[in-house]
């Protein structure tokens, strides 16, 4: 694997993970719980989708096949996506879309901080734009978790069954493969011991102080990064992709 | 809405658009608490850099004038223009008043 392939697939997975994350937070839109809430989640979707832009314009530029960050995001079939299963599920109750964004939040800071010092400019510059809403993003979501564990009874459970379901997709965000080793070895892409240290830290302390209880590591999900994926994405693809499908070409 | 008990009070949010500037009224909005609040306002008030300090206040720590006292209130001041230093006369002379 040459090292344009490797960071062309990486660009694809810091792009799709943000983009199909963005895309499932869009679906609250107009019915969350609160309006407050519903703007707050409909922010937090715009600025995912900004960083999946800034990935996916990166990886047609790599790849140099004159294809756009929209032919990327639209005109992709399911198997070509290499997003993580975590960000595809559905959005479930509101614990479980808070739960989600927090194991989210919680691994992409640390990847985001490290990428700041990449010996690409471009990723360094992408991770240091991202920085700023990642860190009040996860501020908004372990604040969630804290008050959902530490709530009423209700919402402990509801707040404790999300994390025990999403815990077996938790795994696939440390994973690493030939795509990782290329760039780590060219200083692109930071290690993943680092951010997993950082990440298990974080988990620990928001659940400790939210009253909730940190899942075994037993069976983890895996498949997303090779376009391997659940039900749920093509279902979410069909509704997404609908307009460029039906009208290619189709502009604003 | 307002009636539903499971409505989180609300708050009144001042914003600060720049440095040295006082913090003006925007609007209000619901939260469960202080820190949420703030949360809130910079996610409905502040998207298009509008401010650079965020100040909430619970609604009903607000105590306001009635509109039935306007009159009473505030129509006394109409006729008392020696109230505005506009009424005298700058004294001959007086650079600096």
């Amino acid at each position: 694997m040459t090292q344009q392939e490797a960071l062309f697939a990486y660009c694809l997975r810091r792009g799709d993970d943000n983009l199909i994350l963005s895309h499932r937070l869009s679906e609250w839109c107009g019915h969350g719980p609160q309006l407050e809430e519903d703007i707050a989640l409909t922010n937090r979707a715009l600025d995912l989708i900004g960083q999946a832009r800034n990935y996916l314009q990166y990886a047609g530029t790599v790849e140099g096949k004159q294809r756009s960050e929209d032919d990327l995001a639209y005109l992709r079939a399911e198997r070509q996506f290499m997003n993580v299963k975590l960000v595809e599920m559905p959005n479930g109750d509101y614990a479980h879309t808070i739960a989600r964004c927090f194991l989210y939040d919680a691994w992409h800071l640390p990847l985001q901080q490290a990428l700041m010092n990449s010996a690409d400019e471009q990723l360094a510059a992408i991770a240091a734009k991202a920085v700023k809403e990642i860190t009040y993003q996860l501020k908004t979501s372990g604040d969630w978790m804290i008050r959902f564990g530490d709530g009423t009874e209700e919402s402990h459970r509801r707040a404790q069954a999300a994390l025990d379901e999403l815990w077996t997709y938790t795994g696939e965000l440390f994973e690493t493969d030939e795509v990782d080793a290329v760039l780590v070895k060219a200083g692109i892409v930071p290690e993943m011991g680092p951010i997993k240290a950082a990440f298990d830290a974080k988990v620990d302390a928001v659940l400790n102080e939210a009253t909730l209880k940190r899942p075994a590591d037993g069976f983890m999900m895996t498949g997303g990064r090779q376009g391997k994926h659940t039900e749920h994405l093509g279902f979410m693809l069909a509704e997404m992709q609908y307009l460029q499908r039906a009208y290619p070409g189709a502009t604003w | 809405m307002s009636e539903n008990p499971n409505n989180w009070p609300l708050w009144e949010v001042f914003i600060q658009s720049k440095r040295g500037l006082d913090h003006k009224h925007v609007g209000s909005l619901h939260a469960a608490d202080a820190q949420m609040a703030i949360e809130n306002a910079r996610d409905v008030y502040t998207r298009r850099q509008e401010g650079q300090s965020i100040w909430v206040v619970p609604a009903v720590a607000i105590s306001a004038s009635q509109p039935d006292d306007a009159a009473m209130l505030f129509d006394p001041a109409d006729d008392k223009t020696y109230r505005h230093p506009t009424f005298y006369q700058m004294p001959e002379g007086a650079k600096f008043i």
